[in-house]
């Protein structure tokens, strides 16, 4: 049944490829915008990056909205998102997780608030990277699940700070771009499972980390690595990793595939599927 | 824990340390086709230029034949080639023009068509944008 959404998830990509874009605020590059997350912040897939989402530059709005699909062995995860970006320095964005646990039975749901903002910097200009820091609000719309896991709160922050940077004549003579993030976080598989647990109830500093490299201006293959804390005895939790293409026509569009790897969650091992995500960009 | 679970943090770490390389400029010239490759270029980019509503206003009062010489001769110069830059410094030249990042972005945008209009391969074209892209504090917010 997932196949169905994510044919449906290509088929709005080809067509809103093809409509011409109108927008007079996009100062930006192609791809600087990058994609969205699956916490709603403007990033890769699983890691929210420095950049700040849509193509607003000094003086200028942009906002995108996003789909996401990530199908996993026994778990499906979907996201809508939406963001805005004004003076490519502040970044607000939401987005409702929906995890359906498709083996086990029922599913899990939660909202995300997130702001972001620049701190220093400019992705492609100078030597040093472009900062940004961020706040994420998240809340579950439901908690028996969680608390029947031993989770302690149904709502959380995450603070994170990001650094990124993009060489454009890099390695083979190819635009790289990296980015390395630093969650504070309490959150149980990114918030799905709650906050807080049994076997730890305090803040754990988390690396995460993206690396990528433009085939040109259109087409990105990388990969993601998102380390996470393990606070519920019930069940083992893992870092997430993915790797990626993603591929961005026009300023309107941008669509990223990759192949994820979740670790184990819920107590089910080697959790690994496909990601589609499908971003408009006005 | 497998050695793939450190690899993007390795290759992160690698991409930080590695200074861009230097470019092989002669190399850079002959991938712009000499002297009349990048005539021919800067000829396609000042088309966009005029075609582009966001940034043309800056080019009304310009003498566009001699500053299509002067861009020619630049960029000639700045990838390796045999010629001579004869006009003013960048920071004199745009003082008092007040250019914004997106206008900035946006003459580079122009540029990048003009190379994809004129078959120049990804490679050169990186190699080239990366030398004009430290000029970006020469010219914006002048």
């Amino acid at each position: 049944m997932h196949t169905n959404k994510f044919v449906g998830v290509a088929l709005a990509g080809l067509a809103l490829a093809v409509v011409q874009p109108v927008y007079a605020d996009q100062g930006r590059f192609i791809a600087t915008g990058a994609a969205t997350t699956i916490d709603g912040a403007g990033g890769g897939g699983i890691v929210p990056w420095a950049t700040l989402s849509s193509y607003a530059e000094e003086g200028q709005w942009g906002a995108t909205a996003s789909l996401t699909e990530v199908n996993v062995d026994d778990f499906a995860l979907s996201v809508s998102a939406a963001s805005l970006t004004f003076d490519n320095r502040f970044e607000f964005s939401i987005a409702r997780q929906r995890f359906d646990l498709s083996t086990i039975g029922g599913e899990l749901e939660q909202d995300i608030i997130g702001v972001k903002t620049r701190l220093y910097g400019d992705l492609i200009y100078g030597d040093l990277p472009q900062i940004s820091a961020g706040i994420q609000y998240k809340k579950n719309r439901r908690f028996d699940l969680p608390s029947a896991v031993g989770a302690v709160d149904d709502s959380g922050l995450d603070y994170y700070v990001s650094a990124a940077k993009a060489w454009l004549d890099g390695p083979f003579h190819r635009t790289w771009l990296a980015n390395v993030t630093l969650r504070a976080t309490r959150a149980n598989q990114t918030g799905l499972l709650g906050f807080g647990g049994d076997q730890n109830d305090d803040y754990k500093l988390m690396t995460e980390a993206a690396v990528g490299m433009f085939i040109n201006r259109h087409w990105a293959v990388g990969m993601e690595y998102k380390q996470k804390p393990n606070n519920l005895s019930f069940a083992d939790e893992q870092h997430w990793r993915d790797y990626f293409v993603a591929y961005f026509p026009t300023k309107s569009v941008a669509l990223v595939a990759a192949y994820a790897d979740l670790g184990s969650i819920a107590g089910l091992d080697a959790q690994e599927g496909i990601y589609v995500s499908l971003q408009a960009t006005f | 824990m497998r050695w793939i679970n450190v690899l993007p943090g390795v290759l992160v770490t690698f991409a930080l340390l590695l200074p861009a390389p230097a470019a092989a400029k002669t190399e850079l010239y002959s991938a712009l086709g000499e002297e009349a490759g990048i005539s021919r270029l800067m000829e396609t980019f000042l088309l966009e230029i005029a075609a582009d509503e966001r940034i043309v206003e800056h080019f009304i009062d310009t003498d566009i034949e001699r500053l299509h010489r002067l861009l020619t001769e630049q960029i000639c110069e700045l990838v390796g080639g045999p010629c001579v830059y004869s006009g003013e410094d960048m920071v004199t030249v745009h003082t008092g023009m007040g250019i914004s990042h997106a206008e900035f972005n946006a003459l580079v945008e122009n540029l990048m068509t003009a190379m994809d209009a004129e078959g120049i391969p990804v490679g050169a074209q990186n190699q080239l944008l990366a030398l004009l892209a430290e000029m970006h504090p020469e010219v914006v917010k002048l």
